[in-house]
Order: structure tokens, then sequence, then C-alpha cells
């Protein structure tokens, strides 16, 4: 079952021409055309699709708590600041196909009553900016944005912004204080952007997947959305897979297969590489929590754990972890743990603002804690004070940075801990090119 | 409206933040306050230092808060209870954050002219803890000048925003902010422009810390040292109301009065602040009320008038051994045996 990504290798799919002849801008006209604004809301709170940006609040709800005051203009953004390591959906979509979103932002502007409408852009995807700038030429040259769009006596801008490049600028607030051209600091919330937000005016902030997912609800209608999935996870969602497996790329799945389907069949993953074993995923972008390979797999009660919101947070953060954006890192035997938890955590010391003291301080203080234990100068209280750390920077802070920097820190040491005290206990074995920490029985291959 | 601190209830206006309701009630149940500034607009909320527990949100909905929320800019709800010292989950966060804001911090208090009226000191006082956890090298800045008047230590920063509030909001055309991002960012000016605008000045007064120092002051005294002595002047530019500090007969500095939280009441100019050091320049009004309890009242009006803040008994019964963690389990068992005859 595949929605947005269905015509997406089509030759010339980026042009509006090919783009219309595969069913491209019905959605839009349906919309303008037959629907009221409260009409295409309520389709996709029917629908019950969840925000593919990472946190998962469903949109209609998200939509319907919008602020309208008399008089005061309504913007939606697109959130297209993808940065977080490990996903690549959004950059995919907008590449291939950029009339997708486009559809999407005209039908999800026209619910909201938005007239001006933006697409915040990560700045280092420069030629993405290009061709989307490119699209939406070409539909502003057929009528579809622009002054009564259709005859409708409805109007539509449609604006392109490019980042500067910061993760920080994904966070909603930060990403609106950035749009206005100033320094992209998260804002206190309250007041939330539904009441304030850019030009402190009403603003709705939706993940590039999430919009372009409204045109297909809007054609199909939302009942047909909410078959596919299970539970309130519904619809189909973009993962963007990667690691050690045979097949990385970006793949649509359907909500509700299982795990261990995706790893390993044929239409998905495919596999560990060349014979390799499993050893741990981070299933949701370097932010979530890493799982071992049993705990992936199988959730705490034993049953087959699924691509779903609810079964991948099942156990909570002790056995479980988030679906979050969906960038789904596979890391065979021969990973070192610690290695990539420096990683992630080095980055989130460079990305974090440095606006709340927690988040400031601490990201670069688990960097270089981390960075001792890996070059084999930790000590033996290391890693408690990690533990610490993390926990005293969750939850403090302005934004989710600081939840995102603890996290991964956290459940490493919750999983892996063996392999942190095998770097401090053994330095003149952890700094050797490549090494890695076996445990007891485990081997390189199945 | 009733709100609830620490067991102790009293009533507020609405839009009454947490902080100014604790304020009301007195110091010591009033969260500390490094960034949050009551004249500056928009500021507070980035320390996180005055993080405080609110058990019920409202007397409508009695949920209570699920993280701690900044009580400088939460406000309050007719019914709301909010635990600030009692509350355990709080202080913990509290002495977390202390340990952050020291983190890269020089601790160099004896060659620092804030040292004595520093916040940051009187905060890791209150709230730190004796010991330290990090072997990590410090992130360090070179001291830069913005302009004739102001030195720029940013090792001793925090980047509590207050002083680029003040210069939004008292001065117009603000040439510095913030620059970089994370534990590197620092407050610079624009590629090193200076700041020369009539009312720069009070960026030295707003600065919690030491970063941003009087250059006509710097090295001169110490804090408790110098007598503060009410003071004014007709000024055109500013309403005049200042405070002089007084070494011997000579005028050491000139600042802005400060209210017992520590903000300055009215802005004074640049003229008052760097310029009028005689006396025959000011009408005294009287010596500066200063809570006795501060560094600053000490050793000022003769001995016999100062009285330590508490009996040597209730030091003794308060006193707590420094928390000494240090790894001992390479001693032997013998040695162990040794230490204890």
């Amino acid at each position: 079952m595949k929605i947005l990504t269905e015509h997406i290798d089509v030759p010339g799919i980026e042009t509006i021409d090919v783009f219309c002849k595969h069913g491209g801008y019905q959605a839009m006209e349906k919309a303008i055309k037959k629907m009221t604004p409260d009409e295409v809301t309520d389709e996709v709170k029917k629908s019950g699709l969840r925000g593919r940006g990472g946190a998962g609040f469903p949109v209609g709800m998200k939509w319907s708590f919008l602020a309208k005051p008399e008089g005061v203009p309504r913007y939606l953004v697109c959130n297209a600041d993808e940065s977080e390591p490990g996903t690549f959906k959004d950059h995919y979509l907008m590449w291939k196909s950029p009339h997708t979103l486009i559809e999407g932002m005209i039908v999800a502007s026209y619910a909201l009553g938005a007239n001006t409408s933006y697409i915040y852009v990560r700045g280092e995807l420069m030629y993405v900016i290009h061709i989307l700038e490119k699209a939406i030429q070409e539909a502003y040259d057929k009528g579809y944005l622009g002054k009564n769009i259709l005859g409708s006596g409805y109007d539509l801008d449609l604006y392109v912004q490019p980042g500067g490049g910061a993760y920080i600028c994904g966070e909603e607030t930060a990403l609106l204080e950035s749009l206005e051209g100033k320094r992209g600091n998260p804002r206190i919330k309250p007041p939330f952007p539904a009441v304030k937000g850019v030009w402190q005016c009403p603003t709705v902030v939706n993940n590039v997947e999430s919009i372009a997912a409204t045109s297909w609800i809007v054609n199909h209608g939302g009942d047909a959305y909410a078959a596919i999935g299970v539970g309130r996870s519904t619809g189909t969602k973009l993962i963007s897979a990667s690691g050690h497996i045979r097949k990385p790329g970006v793949y649509e799945i359907p909500l509700g297969i299982t795990v261990e389907d995706f790893i390993y069949s044929d239409e998905w993953c495919g596999g560990i590489r060349d014979g390799h074993k499993l050893k741990a995923v981070v299933a949701g972008g370097s932010s979530v929590p890493i799982l071992s390979a049993d705990m992936i797999l199988n959730t705490a009660s034993g049953e087959k754990r699924l691509m779903t919101y609810e079964s991948l947070s099942d156990g909570g953060f002790a056995t479980g972890t988030m679906l979050g954006s969906g960038g789904f890192i596979v890391m065979d035997e021969t990973t070192c743990i610690v290695h990539n938890t420096l990683t992630f955590a080095r980055f989130y010391h460079h990305e974090s603002c440095g606006q709340c003291s927690p988040c400031r301080e601490g990201t670069g203080w688990m960097d270089k804690v981390i960075y001792r234990i890996e070059h084999g100068k930790g000590r033996k209280e290391d890693i408690d004070l990690l533990v610490d750390v993390a926990k005293k920077i969750e939850g403090n802070t302005i934004c989710p940075l600081g939840d995102a920097a603890a996290w991964p820190v956290a459940a490493a040491i919750r999983h892996f801990r063996d392999e942190f005290e095998w770097h401090i206990d053994h330095p003149e074995l952890a700094i050797q090119p490549g090494a890695v920490y076996m445990r007891p029985g485990a081997s390189w291959t199945q | 409206m009733k709100v609830t601190i620490d067991n102790i209830t009293l009533e507020v206006e609405q839009g009454t933040t947490i902080m100014q309701a604790a304020r009301q009630i007195g110091p010591e149940i009033t969260p500390p306050a490094m960034c949050y500034y009551e004249p500056l607009k928009a500021s507070g909320g980035k320390c996180r230092g005055c993080l405080v527990k609110v058990t019920a949100g409202s007397e409508k909905d009695p949920r209570p808060m699920p993280k701690l929320v900044p009580a400088c800019l939460t406000q309050v709800q007719d019914g709301m209870i909010v635990e600030n010292t009692i509350n355990e989950e709080v202080l913990e966060t509290r002495r977390g954050i202390v340990e952050f804001l020291l983190l890269n911090h020089p601790l160099d208090c004896p060659v620092c002219d804030q040292a004595g009226e520093c916040h940051l000191q009187d905060f890791s006082f209150e709230h730190g803890v004796s010991s330290t956890r990090t072997a990590e090298e410090r992130n360090t800045f070179e001291p830069t000048d913005l302009g004739p008047n102001i030195q720029l230590h940013m090792n001793r920063c925090i980047l509590c925003y207050r002083c680029v509030y003040t210069a939004d909001q008292i001065t117009d055309g603000r040439v510095h902010g913030v620059m970089n991002r994370g534990d590197h960012a620092e407050i610079s000016t624009y590629i090193d422009k200076a700041i020369d605008n009539d009312f720069s000045g009070n960026l030295i007064d707003v600065c919690p810390v030491g970063a941003l120092t009087d250059k006509t002051y710097r090295f001169k005294s110490r804090v408790w040292f110098s007598k503060p002595v009410e003071a004014h002047c007709a000024c055109e530019k500013c309403s005049g109301q200042v405070t002089l500090w007084y070494k011997g007969e000579e005028v050491i500095r000139v600042t802005g009065r400060k209210n017992e939280w520590g903000e300055v009441k009215e802005f004074i100019c640049n003229t008052c602040r760097f310029d009028r050091k005689k006396t025959a320049e000011w009408t005294i009004e009287g010596p500066a009320k200063v809570s006795r309890h501060s560094v600053i009242s000490a050793n000022k009006y003769g001995s016999n008038l100062i009285q330590p803040a508490f009996p040597i008994s209730q030091a003794a019964r308060d006193y707590k051994l420094i928390n000494d963690d240090r790894d001992r389990s390479f001693l032997t068992d013998q040695v162990k045996l040794e230490a204890k005859k």
C-alpha cells in the first residue's frame, strides 16, 4: 500500500503535467470546489493521521486548536528542516515529487484559512529548494496558487524559505524565529504557535509528510486512510532505513508490519549485510532510545514488536523506544555502541542553541565524558555521572532538544552498560582502531 | 486569586507570576533568579534556576503539572499550589543547575570585581554542592573590550541574555548579541563594533556575574571594602538617582540603585556612571540600605555594630562535613585498619 510514493518513480513526476496525469491536484480541486474548510479538517480528524515529524500528535486535533480571531491572518508553515541524524524521508519526497507537497500545502492551507504559507527547508538542501521553487512557479502558472484559485475566491501565496543549517531550527518555535529572520532560539511556551506563531499570528507547523498525506485523505476519505494501520497508528509512514542492512533507503510502509519483517524481508531492508548479526537498532532517528536486538524484535511481554507508535513505545523507556521521525538505523555486531553514542552526543553538543543552561552545559559535558571513555581515559564513576547528567537535563529545558540529547545516552548505558565498563576496564584494548566489545558467547556472524 | 507557595497562602492579582507572588512573601521561599529581571520585558526562562513544582494547577483543574515549571514565567492560577523549598525534586534539580552553570565558569572569584555582589555566588552558596564531579577542561575565551567603558569576560558569562534585553529595550540600536551556539555561544558585538550609547553602562548593572565589568572600576577595590551611599544630581539625560561607592574619601564607582532582588530601580546614563566621580557633583542623601546579611555590610561601620548573623552554636550545629567522595577502593584492608587506629 503506497500513498505518498505511489508514482514517485514515474519519469518526469516533478513536472506539473506528468503529476496531473497521475491524479495530481485532484484533491486540491475537490477540496476547494466541493468542500468547506471544516469538512477538510473533519476528514483529516477522521483519518487519525498523526504528525510525522516525531512527536506523533494528531494532525486534525492540532488544526482544530488553531485560534481564529477576526481580522488576524493565519499561517501554515511546513517544517522541512529535516536534520535528525538517520532521517532523510522528506528530502527524498521533496526531491522526487515536489508537487505532492505543494498540493498538500494548498489543501491544508485551505482547511486552515491561511492565505500565506511557508515551506521552511533545511539550508543544506539547496538543490531541493530550487526544485520546489520551480514546481511552485508551475503551480502559479496553472492558477493553482495565487489570487482566486480555480475561481473559488480563495487566495494563497506559497513561499520557500531556506534555513541556515541549524538542527535546532527544526523545533517549531525556533523555526518560526528563524523564519522571521531572527536567531533560531526556541520560544518559551506557552503561548503555543496555534495562538501566537509566526509574526505573532496563529500558526500551524506541520511536517512535510503529514501535509503531503492530507491530499490523499481528501481524495479517498478519512475512513479509507484510517483503515490502513493498527489501532491509533493509521496510514502509511515513510521510513528512512540506514546502517548495516542490505538495502538501505526510504520505504513507505503501512503502519503495523512487524519490525522483524521490516528488517529481514526482501521487500524492505533485506536483512543484515553479509550474514552479520543484528546487534542494535535506533528506531526513530538519533534522539530516540537505542534498543538491543531482542528488545526491538519482541516486546517485554513476548509479543512481536510492530512498526507502530504504540508498539515501539511499549514498555516505556525501560524496554521500549519511539517511532519518532522514522530514522531506522540498524547496527550489526561490528558496531561499537560507545562510539555510536559519542557520535550522537557530539552532534547534540554541536547543535544545542545555548539558550538554557542544562542543555547548553549538559550536552557539552556528556560529549566530553564519552569522548574520554571512548579514548581510554574513562573513570569508574563516569558511567553513573552520565546517567545523572542525562537525568538532570531531561525535562528541565525550554525545548525538547535537551530530552533528545539525554535519551540516547541514557538508553545506551541502560542497555549496553557492559560495553561502557569494558572501555573503562580495558583502555588499552578499547583504543585499538575498530575495537568492539563482544559479550560472552556473542559472535561476529550469524 | 489565591496561591499557595510552600504552604503559605496569599492573595494576588491576575497575571502575577509565581516568582512575583513568592517575592511578596519573602526571600526565604523565593526561587533564585539568574536570568529573570523584572524591569526587562521577556527576560527569564533561560537559566532554569527557578524551576518549581506545581502540585495543583488550579482550583478548577487540580492536576499537578507533569514537568517542573519556571517560576519567573508561569502565571498563577486561582488555587494553584506550588512547592519550592519543600520539594526534594526541585532542590535536586537546582543542585544540577548550579553544577551546569559552574561547569565552564572559571571560579576566579578572588580576582573578580563582581565577587560579593554576584548572583552566581549566592546561588551556588545556597544550592550547590561542595564537591565537583567534572574532570573536563573548561571552555575559555579571551577578554574583549566592548567600547571605551566596558570590558567583557566571556568566561564568566552564564548567557542570561539580560544585557541583550537591556540594549534592546532602553537603548536604541543594539549592536551586541549572542553569537554561535551551545556552550561555545558568546556575547559579542557585531564584528567588534564598540558599544557607544548613552545608556550602555547599564549592561554592567544587569549582569548577574562578572562578565561585563566597568573599566573605570576594574581592580580598584573589593565590594566589601567600599561604602554605598545614595546620592542624586540634576542630570538632563536620566533621573540622576544613583549609588556612590566610596573607598575612604574617594568615589570609586557609580551604579544605579538596586532593590532587594538586585534589580536596578532606574537606569542611569553613562555620564553619571563614568564621568561624575567627585563628591561635589552630587547631593548626598545618606547611606544606602544594604541587607545586614550581605557581605557588603561587613567591615564598614565599625566592628562593634555588625554582629555575625547567627550565633556560633548554631553554626556548629549546621556544620556539615565536606562531601568527599573520592575513590578509596584501592586502599587495602591493612591500610584501612591502620587509619582507624
